[in-house]
């Protein structure tokens, strides 16, 4: 391609308390509409906002986290705006004095690592939702303001991203980590995790970047990377017409793949943000952050890059593995437990492990196989063989069992005794003259012929390594 | 001496010594009430039926020998800016001509707890915007004194229902000083409390880093006691003190040391009415006399406070006036088929708001404005820190500060509502308390030749309101200005 891109992203993150960033009116999410809303959040004549402590802690966590530089004290401001969802017609939001600021998330896109940079994390509230009618000719809308006032993470980063790869890959971190030190849930699905991207092409090796095109409510980190696909080429296209491109705000439309102009730079409101007097000043002393510090577990990529190097698996392994912090956890978990056998546990957790969380649609935490019973069932596994152990294993998703009981109810344990299958073995030798004359001429496949029909009459459990010696040793020295 | 005609202090002595029933003194009340508002006009929603249940609640806890509380029985007059729960709260203004508020503020609710009887909403101009009670969307209120002129505003309806009898005490608010000089204009003591000493909440914001409670009343003791019942922190407003609160009554008598009194030159200066001026002048003797020693002192920046506090004063009032649109609550404008959101914004906010208001909002948005906030509102932010520098070295030196209330007695109604910025410099000496977040307190210190009630004025320092009081109290006990009534208290 001939231009070059820059992107920046803004992250809309819900943080997962249990009450609103104001009042104390619940945040559940997919209630009755306008069930979890009072005088405060509806933003009724005289009310005035409290802060929301627990809230202030999340975002403070999530800016440390961050890397980003934490000031003496952080404020609040009023965000002037008029708009349905939005009680007060301003939304209280920082702007002067951010909780963070100059941070940094570092990503990693095809092994090579890259960092970004964030200008800012503030905290704000969320607006209501607006309801409009299924018939388009009904002139009224409605409002929910049950969202109204949930507080809302906002994470800025500066256009630091070049490519659709490396948007992605920062998408897929900061959740992560979000998720890590456990301030929101992230579920797109509810809208508690939202972006803004800014882009802008030019000529590859211009001094000046091309005109910023910002696209607002962007529910999913899929939307995002097709929005700024659909860009790139929009843009491109323009610009290899010698036309320009506008500053303005698109917004993206799901339906019909498009982006569609919401306004351009001369509408575009002028927030008159002020201090909001409501409010004091949040003082942070250096004992606040060197104690949320404490709080804040290895992050995402520092855990992968030791799973890799401690557990010797591969950086894709450690990187499904590092996905989900309890994940991450459980694994960790196995490792101590069964000392070594660190691959095999990942391979298990990764296959088995995984693919019966996604049949259930349920997380690693309400798993009813804990690491204790896995480490277990691998070390059965020796005497029961691979095939065994995998049917041990979905029973013992099932019945919540441990693998030696099931093992012993259903009578799985391989046949090793040495006695039993040498019995089994002359057997199969004196029904078989044919196969065991081919092998001692020198037909290498004849043994397995020999060794599957001694499996077959041990309904498969013979152990294969034991009882091919006992067959080697019996052809090769003849009838006793 | 008639029921209504006594203290609030008064009043709850002889109901709780059951010398008169709760219920006797809201009826006798309520009848003086009637006969005087038609010319008046403090009232804009009157509770009869809410202030006798609540009467013979109180008279029943008297006769069962329970426990009551410091306002029992005494009949308070609200300003119409304070929600009360399911009370219509209007703010004198159109577009919350129907709003009934679902809860109490927690004044109300304080006062409510120590068993005041809330008799009606009184009269303000329209969001608490003005000097003179004019800009009220309902009516105008007249000035007990002198039914030609204005009761001062905006707390205009709480003062004129004090000083006319209609209310025993009142709430008022003050952002510029809208309960000292009202209460200056009709011969009551009014006190502007320490930003951060009675809450907030529920008091509909005008400009939220100014606005203040305060009581409205016939005497110190009064007002004192009021204080006493509406300080003290609240969970509900993050701007609201979290200090004990002193007790305000005992001792009130008492003033231990000699006092230094700061004088400050800018307030005795041009503009100064001459009568205001030597009746100032005459109480700083009576204090001089009673062994206070007076220090010349200078307040440079307060030449800039008027300035300074219409921009920082209408850019918060156009943010905390910006929800009423129509949407959830309030006037809606009717609007045709073809009109959309914005059209119901820009109709809504046409009709229900008044010229001064949308004055008011305009110039508030204007200098929050890209481009124009750092040139006003943040030049005015520093500008109200160097006021307040002013105050904090002044008070270094002095105990307390004593200037007029206001330069001017009241003025005629319809006198200054074509000249805004006359309107606006009649706060010119109360201003500066509000930006700097100082006590202040407004006591009666003598009359006009053409029989004005004469308004002085003593500032104290952060949450020293016991020493205001002290030195108001000793004031009266030397004068008997307070014990003056307007004539048309006696016609029947």
């Amino acid at each position: 391609m001939k231009y070059e891109v820059v992107m920046g992203l803004e992250t809309h993150a819900e943080l997962n308390t249990v009450s609103k960033l104001f009042c104390g009116c619940s945040t559940k999410f997919g209630s009755e509409p306008n069930t979890q809303a009072c005088p405060i959040c509806l933003g009724l004549p005289g009310v005035l906002p409290v802060m929301n402590e627990r809230a202030f802690e999340h975002s403070l966590k999530a800016a440390i986290a961050l890397n980003c530089e934490i000031g003496r004290f952080a404020s609040f401001d009023r965000k002037n705006y008029y708009y349905p969802d939005l009680p007060k017609n301003y939304q209280i939001s920082q702007s002067y004095f951010n909780i963070g600021n100059n941070g940094y998330v570092d990503i990693v896109v095809k092994g090579k690592k890259k960092r970004i940079d964030i200008h800012n994390v503030h905290l704000e509230e969320e607006a209501g939702k607006l309801i409009h009618p299924e018939k388009s000719d009904d002139d009224y809308s409605l409002v929910d303001f049950n969202r109204a006032g949930v507080p809302l993470l906002e994470i800025v980063t500066e256009p630091d991203m070049r490519s659709i790869e490396e948007v992605e890959s920062y998408m897929q971190i900061l959740r992560n980590i979000l998720l890590y030190i456990g301030v929101s849930d992230c579920k797109m699905q509810e809208g508690s995790l939202r972006f803004e991207a800014s882009i802008s092409l030019c000529e590859k090796g211009a001094k000046v970047y091309g005109n910023r095109v910002e696209i607002k409510n962007l529910n999913s980190m899929k939307a995002v990377l097709k929005v700024l696909a659909y860009e790139i080429s929009r843009q491109g296209d323009l610009l290899d017409k010698g036309k320009e491109v506008l500053m303005e705000t698109r917004l993206w439309d799901e339906v019909n793949a498009v982006s569609r102009r919401m306004r351009t730079k001369e509408e575009a409101h002028d927030y008159r943000y002020f201090p909001e007097p409501d409010l004091v000043p949040v003082w942070i002393d250096q004992k606040w952050i060197d104690e949320t510090k404490k709080t804040i577990p290895e992050l995402p990529v520092n855990k992968r890059q030791r799973f890799v190097k401690e557990y010797l698996i591969s950086d894709y392994d450690a990187g499904v593995l590092t996905e989900d912090i309890f994940l991450a956890d459980y694994f960790e978990a196995c490792v101590k437990l069964a000392r070594n056998s660190s691959k095999e546990l990942s391979n298990w957790i990764i296959n088995d492990v995984l693919r019966e969380l996604n049949e259930r649609k349920i997380n690693i935490q309400e798993f009813t196989v804990t690491p204790k019973m896995l480490v277990e069932l691998i070390k059965e596994k020796s005497t029961v063989g691979n095939a065994i152990a995998k049917e041990v294993f979905i029973e013992m998703v099932n019945t919540g069992k441990n693998a030696q009981s099931i093992i012993n109810e259903k009578n799985l344990a391989q046949l090793s005794d040495v006695d039993e299958l040498n019995t089994i073995t002359a057997n199969v030798i004196e029904k078989n003259p044919k196969a065991v004359e081919d092998y001692k001429r020198g037909k290498k496949n004849a043994l397995a012929f020999l060794i599957g029909q001694t499996m077959k009459m041990t309904k498969g459990k013979a152990n294969p390594k034991i009882l091919t010696e006992i067959l080697k040793e019996k052809i090769t020295t003849g009838p006793k | 001496m008639l029921l209504h005609e006594l203290t609030a202090s008064k009043v709850r002595e002889r109901i709780t010594k059951r010398e008169v029933t709760a219920q006797e003194v809201v009826e006798e009340l309520l009848e003086w009430i009637n006969l005087k508002e038609p010319l008046i006009k403090t009232y804009l929603c009157l509770d009869e039926d809410g202030a006798l249940s609540k009467a013979k609640e109180i008279d029943e806890k008297l006769s069962n020998g329970n426990k009551v509380g410091l306002l029992a029985g005494v009949p308070i007059a609200i300003k119409d800016n304070m929600c009360t729960a399911g009370v219509k709260t209007t703010c004198a203004s159109k577009i919350l001509e129907n709003f009934i508020p679902p809860y109490d503020a927690f004044v109300v609710k304080r006062i409510k707890d120590e068993d005041a009887i809330i008799i009606g909403k009184t009269n303000l101009d329209e969001f608490a915007m003005g000097s003179s009670t004019e800009n009220s969307a309902f009516q105008i209120t007249r000035n007990p004194w002198d039914i030609d002129c204005i009761p001062g505003g905006s707390s205009g309806g709480s003062a004129a229902a004090v000083s006319a009898d209609m209310a025993f005490m009142a709430l008022g608010s003050d952002t510029g000083g809208s309960v000292r000089q009202p209460a200056s204009f009709c011969g009551d003591v009014g006190l502007k409390p320490t930003y951060g000493r009675v809450s907030r909440y529920g008091l509909i914001a005008f400009a939220s880093s100014l606005d203040q409670i305060g009581p409205i009343t016939k005497d110190v003791l009064d007002t004192a006691l009021l204080l006493q019942v509406i300080s003290g922190h609240d969970n509900f407003d993050s701007t609201c003190a979290a200090l004990d609160v002193p007790n305000y009554i005992s001792d009130i008598d008492r003033l231990d040391d000699v006092l230094k009194i700061g004088v400050p030159r800018e307030f005795f200066g041009e503009g100064l009415n001459t009568e205001i001026k030597s009746a100032l002048m005459d109480a700083l003797k009576i204090y001089e006399a009673n062994g206070a020693k007076l220090v010349d002192l200078s307040l440079p920046h307060c030449e800039y406070a008027v300035a300074t506090y219409y921009i920082i004063a209408t850019a918060e009032a156009s943010s905390n006036l910006a929800r009423y649109d129509g949407v959830r609550y309030g006037h809606r404008s009717r609007l045709s088929s073809d009109s959309n959101i914005v059209d119901m914004y820009s109709q809504t906010r046409a009709e229900g708001f008044g010229n001064e208001v949308k004055r008011r909002i305009l110039l508030g948005n204007y200098a929050l404005s890209t481009g124009y906030y750092e040139a006003y509102y943040l030049k005015a932010s520093k500008v109200r820190n160097l006021i307040k520098n002013d105050f904090e070295d002044a008070f270094k030196k002095v105990d307390c500060i004593i200037c007029p209330t206001c330069p001017t007695p009241a003025f005629k109604i319809g006198e200054r509502v074509t000249e805004p910025l006359e309107m606006y410099l009649s706060d010119i000496y109360t201003i500066p308390a509000n930006l700097a977040g100082i006590p202040g307190i407004s006591i009666p210190c003598g009359f006009t030749s053409a029989g004005l009630p004469i308004g002085m004025q003593i500032l104290g320092k952060y949450f020293d309101e016991r020493k205001l009081l002290k030195m108001a109290k000793l004031f009266e006990n030397e004068t008997d200005f307070h014990l003056k009534r307007p004539k048309l208290n006696q016609q029947v």
